[in-house]
Formats: structure tokens, C-alpha cells, sequence
């Protein structure tokens, strides 16, 4: 476990700015305790100092995981999201899309949302913005890649796509060896 | 009949034993000549042309070679012998027959640069006596090398010519020359060979090749840009330049439990930095906000066209259609399908 480097923390607040912007600013300095970002296994751990102390008990080949997995760098040194991340993207998250209940279930095996699945979208959403997925009750379901802008959804076709599907808590049943 | 037979079987069996054990000894017209040292028999004897053509050439050969071995061995066993571990062993005479070379004569070594002029300048090497009279040690002494008359690099005293700067120090200025002669006359016997061989005469360090690899070529570049006054700190940098690999620089991380604070402000300092990057003018937003604004106008129209010819919410309220803006519950969030019943109510208005 060590903390990031300078350009690891780039591309990583890079990659969480697409969903949540400027609030990651509340995940660094945080009002109720000290809390940070450590790269053990090629993963990122936002953890608490409180916890990140005790984790320094564990040996690095015993460390499964520790606090909560953001995400992981790639070989080729890029950031991925995973699923784990979005108890703290949904909260700051700027842009929104909720799914009609009927579509909530093929959004959770791991499809795109379609038009016909669309119960609502934040306003002025860009094409390829990071969206955060919602079911109409509001519980968050996941995230993606918004497909289209909010103006060009009203026009295109329900079978299109309109949000790329990119990690859902469905994950958590599916991937649950590969997740930590 | 049978005995008969019998003999005759016998008589076969005894033959062909008789062939089998052919005698150790064999006359020969001439003697024949040996090379003990290399193993080697001389048969001057004429070959029996009609023998030779009459019978089985291959069988005739063989017979002939048998016979001169035989008698190649039985030379070489009049050789003194001696027994080591359960083998006879004889040792082999000089040889006296001389071998042709495998390979070809070597080629004389071109001339170096100094034995060509010598040749064209006509200087002639000149034969110096080896050992020199030393007149300070009273005795004969080597011309070079260790030892020699008239060292000067024994001496304990220098003294500092005229024109010389008085702070200098001769001897390490000696000692310079020395090490820039040897220095020199290395060079030149390396660029005698690469000429010998005709190789290009190598640089000093990167020298250009006719196909330079990907890897060679980055090496280069490096060299070429830490090679200023101040080791490459100011030179300008490519917009995607990689760093150097292998430098020997070996990377350093923060410690994991260390200043939490400074890591929270340097954070911080990061997505400032981040934030200044952003383009003040998001043209697919402004483009999507101009779009929105049209529609909206449009719709607006429609409306009030709408309303004069007496028509109640006329908007084409289909599923998934997007309706513009709408009432106070909203705020930003678009909906669709069901929740139309305000705009409804607008209608009405």
C-alpha cells in the first residue's frame, strides 16, 4: 500500500470529475475525520486515516482489501471506475438519469439504457458525460456514459441507446470473486 | 555320397575360415614406403591393370587396401610398446611427410597509415642497440620500458622554462602529455584496424548508424538535450515526451502514514489546477442551451397558434416525448410520459 503519485491522482480525479465535478473537493477534505486515497494491488482505497492505521497491521500479501475500492489503474497506468465507488459518486453526483421500473432489471444484468427505459435525465446533460444511474425511487443503480445530449433524446427512436451501461450493483452478485 | 558331402561341407567351412584369418604377411614387389608419425603407407607398386579390369573393380580395391594396411600395422607393431591399463600403446615417431595446409596462407597485414608514408617518404626503419650507456647510474640500460636510461619520469626536480607560467605544475603537465600520448597512439591503432577492415573509424560516444532503432534514436535525443550548460533543466519539451527509462533514477513514493495534511493540500492544489484547465466556453453546452431556447420558442408559438384557433393542449403528448420546461415541482429534471398534467393546466390558462 502507498499513496498515489502526483500523475495517478491526476488521471484518477480526472476520471471522478466526469461524474461528480468540483465535489471531489468534499471527498479530499472532509469535515468528519481525515480520510485518503492509497493504491494497494493496482486498486485505489479511500480509506480512513482511523482505518488505514490499523491496515498497516496486515501484511501487503494478506491485504485483500481495505476501506472502500474506487477503482483500479490499468496496465497501461488509465483509471477504472468500479461499482464499489458509487456510495460516494451517487451523493455528489451532477448529472442524472433515472430508469422506469421495467427497464431497472436489464440495466442491472449489465445492458445499456435504452429510450424506451428513460424515466427522466438532468438537463443540459452533454453527449459522453459521466452519468449516475437511478431507479425512480431513487435508489442508485450504477453508472455510465451518457450516449446522447438531454436535447437529442427527445428526438431519437425508444430502441436507441441513450446512456452506455458501465458498472451496476447487479456486479455485486455477478463479479462478487473479482470485487473488492 | 554322404561322406562326400561331408568333406566337402569341411572343406568349404576351412576355406572360408582360411579367408576370414587372411595371412599377416604379404609380398609386394616394392617395398613400400612408411610415415609412421602420420599414420601413412606409399604403395609404388603398379596396380594390375588387367586384374583391375577382369574382376570386380570395388573388390579388387578393397583387397589391395587390406593388404597395405596389413602391412602399415605390421610396421607399426616393430614400434617399442608398452602396456597402460590393459592397452597396448606405441608411441608414434616424428612426421616425416610434410601435410598441406587446411586453410589458405594468411594475407600479409595491410600497412598502417605510417608505414604507407614511410613507404612514399622513403624512411627506412633503423636498427637501435637495445641497451643505452647511462651516464647518472654508471651502467648499461634499456633504451624503454622499466628501467631505462634517461628516465624522465624519475626526476625530482623540473625546471620551469622561461615562458611557462610560473603556478604551473610541470609534472603534472608531464604526466598529461604522457596519458594524451598513449591516449593518441590508441586511437590511431584502432582506426588502423577499423581501416584494415574497412569498418568506419568508430566516435566517441553515440555515433550515427545508417539505421538507427527507435530506442537508439530516444537515447540519442537524451543525450542531446542534457548535453547544455546546465544539464537539460531549461530545454524545451515536446507536448507527449515521454521520460528517459533506465536512468538509474529508481522512483520514490510519499510514506503511507505520513503528513496528512500537506497530501489533503497538495489534493487540493491538484484539482485547482484542474479546475483553471477547464475551457471557459463549453461550445456543446452553449450549442445545447441555443437548441433548447429554439425549441422552447417554437413550442411557445405552436401554443399560441394553438390557442386562437380554440384547440386545449395541443401538444403532441405522446410516451417518451420531452416536453420543454416544466412546472415548480421539476426544477432542472426533464420528464417525460405521465407527469403532463400541469402543462395541462397551463392550457387552460
Amino acid at each position: 500500500m502507498r499513496p498515489l503519485t502526483d500523475e495517478e491522482t491526476t488521471t484518477m480525479f480526472e476520471k471522478l470529475s466526469k461524474y461528480i465535478g468540483e465535489n471531489i473537493k468534499l471527498l479530499v477534505d472532509r469535515p468528519d475525520g481525515t480520510y485518503c486515497f492509497r493504491l494497494h494491488n493496482d486498486r485505489v482505497y479511500y480509506i480512513s486515516e482511523k482505518i488505514l492505521k490499523l491496515a498497516t497491521n496486515v501484511s501487503r500479501e494478506k491485504l485483500v482489501s481495505v476501506g472502500t475500492c474506487f477503482g483500479k489503474f490499468t496496465k497501461t497506468q488509465k483509471f477504472r471506475l468500479h461499482i464499489t465507488a458509487l456510495d460516494f459518486l451517487a451523493p455528489y453526483a451532477k448529472f442524472k438519469v433515472w430508469v422506469k421500473p421495467g427497464a431497472e432489471q436489464s440495466f442491472l444484468y449489465g445492458n445499456h439504457v435504452l429510450k424506451s427505459g428513460l424515466g427522466r435525465i438532468t438537463e443540459n446533460t452533454a453527449q459522453y458525460q459521466g452519468v449516475v444511474v437511478y431507479s425512480m425511487a431513487d435508489v442508485p443503480l450504477g453508472f455510465g456514459v451518457a450516449a446522447k445530449s438531454t436535447q437529442e433524446c427527445r428526438r431519437v427512436d425508444p430502441m436507441s441507446i441513450v446512456v452506455f451501461h458501465q458498472a451496476d450493483i447487479g456486479e455485486y452478485i455477478r463479479s462478487e470473486d473479482t470485487l473488492t | 555320397m554322404a561322406a562326400c558331402s561331408i568333406e566337402d561341407v569341411l572343406a568349404k567351412a576351412e576355406k572360408d575360415e582360411a579367408e576370414k584369418l587372411k595371412s599377416i604377411t604379404v609380398v609386394k614387389e616394392l617395398d613400400l614406403e612408411f610415415d609412421l608419425g602420420n599414420m601413412l603407407a606409399f604403395d609404388k607398386n603398379p596396380p594390375d591393370i588387367r586384374e583391375f579390369r577382369q574382376k570386380n573393380k570395388d573388390d579388387f580395391l578393397r583387397s589391395l587396401a587390406r593388404d597395405n594396411t596389413q602391412l602399415l600395422i605390421n610396421e607399426m607393431w616393430k614400434l617399442p610398446t608398452e602396456r597402460v591399463d590393459e592397452v597396448i600403446v606405441a608411441k608414434l615417431p616424428e612426421p616425416t611427410a610434410r601435410l598441406p595446409r587446411e586453410k589458405p596462407a594468411p594475407k600479409p597485414r595491410p600497412p598502417t597509415k605510417w608505414e604507407e608514408f614511410a613507404k612514399l617518404k622513403g624512411i627506412q626503419k633503423k636498427k637501435k642497440t637495445n641497451l643505452v650507456w647511462d651516464d647518472v647510474h654508471k651502467e648499461w640500460r634499456r633504451r624503454w620500458g622499466y628501467k631505462r636510461a634517461k628516465d624522465d619520469t624519475k626526476e625530482w626536480l623540473i625546471e620551469v622554462p622561461e615562458t611557462a607560467d610560473p603556478n604551473e605544475d610541470q609534472f603534472a603537465k608531464r604526466n598529461k602529455a604522457k596519458k594524451e600520448r598513449v591516449a593518441k597512439n590508441e586511437l590511431n591503432r584502432l582506426r588502423n584496424i577499423a581501416r584494415a577492415q574497412k569498418i568506419k573509424v568508430p566516435g566517441v560516444g553515440l555515433a550515427p548508424t545508417e539505421q538507427q532503432s527507435k530506442s537508439e534514436l530516444g537515447k540519442a535525443i537524451h543525450v542531446a538535450k542534457m548535453s547544455t550548460a546546465s544539464v537539460g533543466k531549461f530545454q524545451e519539451r515536446l507536448p507527449k515526451e515521454k521520460a528517459p527509462k533506465n536512468t538509474g533514477k529508481k522512483r520514490k513514493f510519499q510514506p503511507l502514514i505520513g503528513d496528512f495534511s500537506s497530501e489533503k493540500q497538495k489534493q487540493l492544489d491538484i484539482l485547482k489546477i484542474m479546475d483553471s484547465k477547464k475551457p471557459r466556453l463549453d461550445i456543446n453546452k452553449a450549442v445545447n442551451k441555443q437548441m433548447r431556447e429554439e425549441d422552447m420558442e417554437s413550442a411557445s408559438k405552436k401554443k399560441k397558434g394553438a390557442g386562437k384557433k380554440g384547440r386545449k393542449g395541443s401538444f403532441p403528448g405522446k410516451k417518451g416525448n420531452f416536453p420543454g420546461k416544466k412546472g415548480k415541482g421539476a426544477g432542472s429534471v426533464v420528464k417525460s410520459g405521465k407527469n403532463r398534467k400541469p402543462r395541462m393546466k397551463q392550457g387552460k390558462r
